[in-house]
């Protein structure tokens, strides 16, 4: 990992709804790294990871990638076409196939032709293991198979960073196995990844580093072995009762 | 009955109406599509202008705003441009069906998951790419009954260009009644024809209907 981060925020400050959800978080994510943040609900955890791509504009504090700053302006679309996006509920196009899915950006955003996208469409669904669904519509598909369309939609654009917001949140349990086989994949191929999650067992054996979030704060940092073993903060303590 | 008479009359007037309906409901969906989009945009003089102009149409009566449009619209600008009653009824049918249209796509898009436009725009896609590209595709598809039922509507209300002297099917109905002297014969065939008209269309939106319907339950979103 080098020593400038690809993701850097200062004093990351937003409220919603006339409630303070992030109150200064600072936060550095080194290119490759796989970083998990967990916390109970409300910690603005889903906030924190939205804030990246602006899917919420903070309202105070700063937010680098790749060394520059990320302003909320015309740069703001191609800013979310370099970092990727997974959402709990998928949010696939549910009036376009499976892999109009995952052309649609990259020839709109980045110009791609149609060939060239559906090259790249079709390279990614076989890696997500999908290949034999790309006439599918999304409803058509499980859970998991419609979250790993999802990941292969953010794979097509290329992303220099990749966010996931509790993608296996929604899922029935014996499909979350077959989603978080392909996160992994990614983490070995050194993508840079954000991952909010309740997946214990994948921020420890993923995981280069966990953040836990507190009522909008960074409560506690290091690396998984010590933060989910050796907790020590009571309410880190407490909150990871909750998975033993 | 002189059937000859009736056909002679009825068959160029049924073709005024057909054309009347599908020239006001274009004029109408396209201007509904751009006032609604106004209407849940993201500026808000655009919305209020929407808003006002949706409230304003539909406090009109119908008939009142073809004569307007005809008459006094008409009148007023009658140096410069002198507006056939054909345009005038399509300009008056279009404004005003365009504000129930307005309404038709707003509850359309106001009703697609937020996460359709997030996911989109997370992709880097533009607020426009989105709108054109996903949620206006989505939205058409749902509100593509409503639309229908417009059409049936519109169809029916086409009767009030009789009062421009458009020579549809209800203005040729009053031809025919002096012609004839025979009101309710001529009456019942103007109106078995209406209907004739608009079964086929409300059958048509109901199949579409039950069919988003069978795919909606079938898919949930």
């Amino acid at each position: 990992m080098s020593a400038a981060p690809l993701i850097r925020l200062k004093g990351v400050r937003k409220s919603l709804g006339g409630k303070e959800i992030l109150r200064g978080i600072d936060l550095d994510v080194a290119k490759g790294e796989v970083l998990c943040v967990i916390g109970p609900s409300g910690s603005g955890k889903s906030t924190l990871i939205r804030c990246i791509n602006f899917l919420e504009i903070p309202d105070q504090g700063t937010i680098e990638f790749d060394g520059a700053v990320v302003r909320p302006d015309e740069s703001l679309d191609r800013h979310r076409a370099r970092v990727g996006m997974v959402f709990q509920r998928f949010n696939l196009f549910s009036h376009l196939s499976v892999l109009d899915n995952l052309t649609l950006a990259p020839s709109r955003v980045l110009g791609l032709s149609a060939d060239q996208a559906t090259q790249r469409a079709r390279a990614l669904l076989d890696r997500v293991g999908l290949a034999d669904r790309e006439h599918a519509h999304p409803a058509e598909l499980s859970g998991g198979q419609q979250q790993r369309v999802a990941i292969a939609r953010a794979l097509a654009m290329q992303p220099q960073a990749m966010l996931f917001d509790e993608v296996t949140s929604a899922l029935d349990p014996e499909l979350v196995g077959e989603v978080l086989e392909v996160m992994k994949g990614l983490a070995r191929e050194g993508m840079t990844m954000l991952v909010v999650t309740h997946q214990m067992k994948f921020a420890r054996e993923v995981g280069h580093r966990v953040v836990f979030l507190e009522g909008g704060v960074v409560a506690e940092e290091g690396k998984p072995e010590e933060v989910l073993e050796r907790p020590k903060g009571a309410r880190l303590k407490e909150f990871l009762g909750h998975f033993s | 009955m002189n059937i000859k008479l009736y056909v002679q009359t009825l068959l160029p007037a049924l073709g005024w109406t057909a054309l009347l309906t599908v020239t006001s409901l274009t004029v109408g969906v396209a201007l509904g599509l751009v006032i609604g989009l106004a209407r849940v945009g993201p500026v808000r003089s655009l919305r209020n202008a929407a808003a006002i102009y949706v409230e304003l149409v539909r406090g009109i009566p119908l008939f009142v705003q073809i004569l307007y449009i005809y008459y006094g619209i008409g009148y007023l600008i009658r140096n410069i441009y002198v507006p056939s009653p054909f345009v005038s009824a399509t300009v008056a049918f279009g404004i005003c069906y365009a504000a129930y249209i307005a309404e038709i796509f707003r509850a359309g898009f106001q009703s697609l998951d937020r996460g359709q436009a997030e996911a989109a725009r997370a992709l880097g896609m533009t607020r426009r790419q989105t709108t054109r590209l996903v949620l206006l595709p989505q939205a058409f598809r749902n509100i593509l009954p409503a639309l229908g039922n417009e059409g049936v509507a519109l169809l029916k209300d086409t009767s009030l260009a009789s009062v421009v002297t458009i020579g549809e099917l209800t203005q040729a109905g009053r031809a025919l009644s002096s012609l004839t002297l025979k009101s309710f014969e001529v009456w019942t065939v103007v109106a078995l024809i209406y209907v004739a008209l608009t079964l086929p269309l409300s059958w048509g939106v109901r199949k579409l209907e039950a069919r988003l319907r069978v795919r909606g339950a079938a898919h949930p979103a």
